[in-house]
């Protein structure tokens, strides 16, 4: 074991690795909530729709979220390379794995969605219905507003759980700080890079955190 | 107004299923303030939120202003929903709402112009006298501005009904008399038709015209609200006013006391005017028997006086028929009770 040297890290790939990570993080959590959102609400309005055919439809759903959600999403980066490839075109870099961090996160998010939904007082449902509200507009106008608090937790917990997932990606040659963290500590036994890129997505985490719970604070009105 | 026919509503289905209502017939004038009462189960919850379909009714028909709302395809039912104003027990409020925005959703469903909802909002907050607060979230008011709330909202629609789900079940006795004086309030303003359930009596006697008692999923008494509460004939209305004036006790014995041929004890109904006259002094001056008032209530059923007495009346056996028959003539109602 030899003292740590971190002067001789190389601060400008460690500034490409986290401008990676950044970037990876914030196109695949915007595509996570696009496709999240609608699939959550989906599943709520399915899940207690009293039309059989659609309850039918909602144990499907429910089952193939579960099934993306169950496999281990290092297995899952690697069997989506083919699909991440005609996506795409590439299967590495920033580009190469925003599909599979999307497919590994969106069923997760939904699932936050869904529950969040739940939370939304039955009462006041019922009390937009007997005004008239149709179904979008109970949507929009009152499950979304209502659970905007639990909401902003789900999207605060998926983009974390993102973090470890970028980091993850790493290992089929993703890029960003879990790529650095890997190819110089793990690979090289360079330690320094792995702590550097380590505390820098700890500090990453917790600026997420802090932030989401100021922003369901804010939204909490009860 | 309301018609409600056949209506059944049953629970569940194959061997576990539970009926609400059974047959259940029941017809609302327009203007009036109608009342249900009955014990939690009796079916009252399930009855009001047929009325706007928020439950299907297994069978039946549910009539409003003319229109059979069972066969109405989704988007008109949602059209004449509109016309139908409810508020809650739990009052229901958008959480995530300022009170203004509450009280404007309703109107914000349809198509109407932003300066058309600010006019209306404005005049409903005067109404409900919650001006100063609109800006504020339902959690930073009491029990009853939150109803407030939920009645001005209910009426933002302009509806010809307004049902009230056990509305003041939740708060407290003074809390409540002001929710139902502006009730009646709104009801004599707008000649807005009121159905309301509730399990308490005062409520009825305070505000109601009409009543039904509802008892196993079915009307068991119903009528004008004088006539049921001053002469119940269903065991269940009997309780329900029962637990208002207590018949038990020191009371039972001087009743059964009263056996003995020179005193005997009567139940006497005073109704509208009657209620402030002298007629049983002057009666029982005039036949020269005494009398002593072992329980009564005068009071109001709304704005009609009414007072019910039990009252001995003491001396010879002819005296007392006499005084008795005198005080009938006069149009009170007397039920010899010992």
């Amino acid at each position: 074991m030899g003292s740590l040297d971190f002067s001789k890290i190389n601060w400008s790939e460690m500034m490409d690795a986290a401008v990676s990570t950044l970037k990876m993080l914030g196109i695949s959590g915007i595509f996570t909530i696009i496709l999240g959102l609608p699939l959550g609400i989906v599943l709520y309005l399915w899940g207690r729709s009293n039309q059989s055919f659609l309850r039918v439809i909602y144990s499907i759903l429910s089952f193939v979220v579960n099934i993306l959600r169950s496999v281990p999403f290092i297995i899952l980066m690697v069997a989506l390379i083919p699909i991440s490839k005609s996506i795409v075109g590439t299967s590495i870099g920033v580009l190469g794995t925003i599909p599979a961090l999307v497919i590994g996160a969106a069923p997760f998010f939904a699932r936050l969605v869904e529950t969040a939904l739940r939370e939304v007082d039955r009462g006041v449902i019922e009390a937009a219905q007997g005004m008239g509200a149709s179904t979008r507009q109970i949507v929009t106008r009152v499950l979304l507003p209502e659970a905007r608090p639990g909401l902003l937790a789900g999207v605060t917990i998926t983009i974390v759980t993102l973090v470890s997932y970028t980091a993850m990606s790493g290992m089929v040659g993703g890029g960003g700080l879990g790529d650095l963290a890997i190819r110089y500590g793990y690979y090289r036994y360079e330690k320094e890079v792995m702590i550097i890129s380590v505390a820098l997505m700890v500090i990453l985490v917790q600026l997420l955190q802090m932030a989401g719970d100021r922003l369901v604070r804010y939204f909490t009105r009860k | 107004m309301i018609e409600l026919k056949s209506l059944t509503k049953v629970y569940g289905k194959g061997s576990k299923t539970a009926t609400a209502l059974s047959g259940l017939n029941l017809s609302i004038k327009k203007g009036e303030i109608f009342g249900v009462i009955g014990h939690s189960g009796a079916g009252k919850s399930t009855l009001i939120r047929c009325i706007n379909l928020l439950e299907r009714p297994t069978e039946g028909e549910v009539w409003v202003d003319g229109v059979e709302l069972t066969q109405l395809p989704e988007g008109q039912l949602q059209e004449k929903r509109r016309k139908i104003g409810m508020i809650f027990q739990h009052f229901n409020l958008l959480s995530s709402a300022t009170i203004y925005e509450n009280i404007a959703f309703p109107l914000r469903l349809t198509r109407a112009s932003k300066k058309f909802i600010d006019n209306k909002v404005k005049e409903l907050l005067a109404l409900v006298g919650l001006e100063e607060h609109r800006d504020k979230y339902p959690a930073q008011l009491s029990g009853g501005q939150k109803q407030r709330v939920g009645i001005a909202r209910a009426l933002a629609s302009d509806p010809d009904v307004l049902l009230c789900d056990e509305a003041t079940s939740a708060l407290d006795p003074q809390t409540t008399d002001s929710i139902l004086r502006l009730l009646l309030d709104i009801n004599k303003r707008f000649n807005l038709t009121i159905v309301l359930i509730t399990h308490e009596m005062h409520v009825i006697q305070s505000i109601c015209d009409r009543v039904a008692v509802i008892h196993g999923g079915g009307i068991v008494e119903q009528g004008e609200v004088t006539e049921v509460f001053l002469k119940p004939k269903h065991e269940i209305t009997r309780e329900f006013i029962r637990s208002e004036a207590q018949h038990d006790g020191p009371l039972r014995a001087a009743i059964d006391a009263s056996h003995d041929g020179s005193a005997q004890a009567v139940k006497i109904t005073f109704l509208g005017q009657k209620t402030y006259g002298s007629a049983l002094s002057q009666i029982a001056r005039e036949t020269g028997v005494d009398f002593a008032i072992l329980s009564g209530t005068i009071s109001t059923i709304k704005d009609v006086p009414y007072g019910q007495l039990i009252v001995r009346f003491e001396g010879e056996a002819g005296k007392i028929a006499q005084t008795i028959a005198e005080l009938t003539a006069q149009g009170l109602d007397v039920e010899v009770i010992a």
